[in-house]
């Protein structure tokens, strides 16, 4: 069993909280949050231990490892103390303000010897990590171009200001939309290295952008466009796709649908001449308990597989969640210029 | 419940294998009256069970069967709540405490937040029950016997281990509007354990069930044993594994499992409609017949 505390039972904690009560190896050992109406309804009906105070909880309850899901700019911070007592953590995305941080957490936790992982869960999106495959596989040759887009009605008019709406917090389509695609670029392809121009752009927000546009290139020398917009209310939810062009193919994915085109007679086992279209049902894992999507229910999972050594701490890293905050630091840089 | 229902995904653009499909569907279904001239093909093959979740434009659609009682009289809506991307767009907005003093009516949360009021427990219960109602708004006057909660609510309460709250609902349900409580799930084998521990006993469970696996938490054996069992009330949906599988061998897969009470399709050409309805039948048929003959 897994000892487990979760910080902050917002939207996210709530879904992860649920996840966690769901899982034959976890013991939820305390919940911590501000709000005293989550705290009061966690603690009658779910019968658990709460704090409003992460430290003492900490030291009170024992945890073997913490799951923080709290506004970005607090992830320093705690997860820092966290580290001091040994904990192994999961964090929500994206990982820190800035990439100094992520840096000194990456090293830190490394010296600790705990497992450390973000909750990018596109990677554990059956037609994303078939995309990977691919690629490592070299099966479309050479790449020489890709395009990462997210598009979603996040922002749909001007509205109240939260927490997701001040810079200063870890808010704006950028740091919490577009990283997702970052992120998933710079484990599919490799790290985004440089960034040639990019537009920030707000459309209702009054302090954070809603849009971003960027040419960059990755360290492997591909180049690339990265196109992102929270305002986009043609869209029903979230939607990340990602196309690869290759000198013998062209790769395009999103969650659902992944669709592959062969020039020539040299394919992967499964894959034919011309397009092939796979489905995210013929690629994903069946999950014990599906609460939102299998890939939420699969990163925990694999959290508290690594935690009991049961599978090694390779996917999400804080390492790579380090880069990504590297990359999104770069196309901000551009963008002021 | 009738062994066919029709589903509402295709109207708004849920789709689960494809993007494409997704807009396809949005732009098809952009006016009220495509909705209803779906429907209308749907109640002339019989199907007269409409299962949608309780999404704004579905407001529309009540106003227009409540105008025309005769032709509607033998029409029964199951609703499903609450359509969650609402809530979901204004808990990142307004937090959770924000999202119920907007949502719950009059000036309960106001003062339970102030701390002016002493905190018991039933007073949650009580929110969740003033939700329901302002979900049910929308159907007044319409025939309602199956009132289901959502999958996302549900298998959240689940994991949560808020039993309290699946009963209080299926209690308001019962008392209120005189229906029968549903629960849809993705997780059918844990909330049945879940729902009998708590002395609740065979309940309507909505939940995927197709011969590939797909959203069938737990796995496609147990979720066949558990039917074998027959502790409680089914309806199937997903029964295409997302389109992951050919419609015909979907269905007679689906038709001949035991207990499975209701399948629950949603399609948007007449064609699609006809064809399930005619292959469900089909193999009900086929299974009767069967089974006289022994």
């Amino acid at each position: 069993m897994v000892k487990i505390a979760l910080i902050g039972a917002g939207k996210m904690g709530l879904s992860h909280l649920s996840i966690l009560g769901a899982h034959p190896k976890v013991e939820i050992v305390g919940v911590c949050d501000t709000s005293k109406m989550v705290v009061q309804v966690l603690e009658r009906y779910s019968g658990y231990k709460c704090f409003s105070d992460y430290l003492k909880m900490a030291d009170e309850s024992r945890p073997d490892a913490v799951v923080v899901a709290v506004p970005t700019k607090y992830h320093f911070p705690m997860v820092k103390e966290l580290l001091n007592r040994g904990i192994h953590i999961f964090t929500e995305k994206p990982f820190c303000l800035n990439p100094e941080e992520s840096k000194e957490l990456t090293e830190l936790a490394k010296k600790v010897g705990v497992v450390n992982q973000v909750g990018y869960h596109n990677k554990f999106v059956g037609t994303f990590q078939e995309v990977k495959r691919l690629i490592n596989a070299g099966s479309i040759g050479e790449i020489t171009h890709f395009q990462g887009e997210a598009y979603g009605p996040v922002v749909v008019k001007k509205k109240s200001d939260t927490w997701r709406s001040d810079p200063s917090e870890g808010g704006g389509c950028l740091m919490d939309y577009a990283s997702h695609v970052i992120d998933l670029i710079n484990d599919i392809i490799s790290p985004i290295e440089s960034c040639k121009g990019s537009i920030l752009k707000s459309i209702y927000s009054k302090s954070v952008d809603d849009s971003v546009y960027a040419l960059v290139e990755s360290k492997s020398g591909v180049s690339g466009l990265i196109s992102v917009n929270w305002s986009d209310e043609t869209y029903r939810k979230m939607s990340t796709s990602i196309s690869i062009m290759g000198t013998n193919g062209k790769i395009e994915s999103d969650a659902n649908e992944l669709k592959v085109f062969f020039k020539g007679d040299k394919f992967p086992t499964g894959y034919s001449k011309g397009w092939n279209v796979k489905y995210v049902t013929d690629l994903t894992e069946e999950v014990d308990f599906y609460l939102r999507g299998e890939e939420y229910s699969a990163q925990i999972d694999y959290f508290i597989k690594a935690v009991l050594g049961e599978k090694n701490n390779v996917i999400n890293t804080f390492e790579s969640a380090w880069k990504t905050d590297k990359s999104i630091s770069l196309i901000k840089e551009q963008s002021s210029k | 419940m009738e062994r066919i229902i029709f589903g509402d995904n295709q109207f708004f653009a849920v789709n689960h294998i494809s993007d494409e499909k997704s807009r396809a569907q949005s732009i098809k279904f952009k006016d009220d009256s495509a909705i209803i001239k779906t429907l209308d093909i749907a109640i002339a093959a019989g199907v007269n069970t409409f299962m949608c979740t309780t999404h704004d434009r579905i407001a529309n659609i009540c106003e227009i069967i409540r105008k025309d009682p005769t032709k509607y009289k033998d029409f029964k809506i199951y609703p499903c709540m609450p359509y969650a991307h609402k809530y979901a767009n204004a808990v990142t907005e307004l937090g959770i405490a924000g999202t119920l003093k907007q949502y719950v009516p009059g000036n309960f949360v106001g003062s339970l937040l102030k701390g002016g009021v002493a905190y018991l427990s039933k007073d949650y219960i009580s929110i969740m029950e003033l939700l329901i109602d302002a979900e049910m708004k929308m159907f007044k006057g319409i025939n309602t016997p199956v009132i289901f909660l959502q999958n996302v609510i549900t298998d959240l309460l689940l994991g949560l281990g808020m039993t309290d709250f699946l009963l209080g609902f299926a209690k308001h349900v019962r008392e209120k509007y005189n229906a029968e409580p549903g629960f849809i799930t993705m997780n059918l084998p844990k909330l049945l354990d879940t729902l009998e521990k708590a002395e609740f006993k065979n309940p309507i469970i909505c939940t995927s069930i197709n011969k590939v696996n797909f959203r069938m938490s737990g796995g496609k054996d147990l979720y066949e044993k558990t039917l074998r069992e027959g502790r409680c009330r089914v309806i199937a949906m997903q029964v295409l594994g997302g389109g992951a599988i050919p419609a015909g061998e979907a269905l007679e897969y689906v038709s001949n499992l035991p207990n499975v009470e209701s399948i629950l399709f949603g399609a948007s050409s007449r064609q699609n409609i006809e064809n399930t309805v005619d292959t469900i039948r089909y193999h009900d048929q086929k299974r009767r017949t069967g089974l006289t003959s022994i």
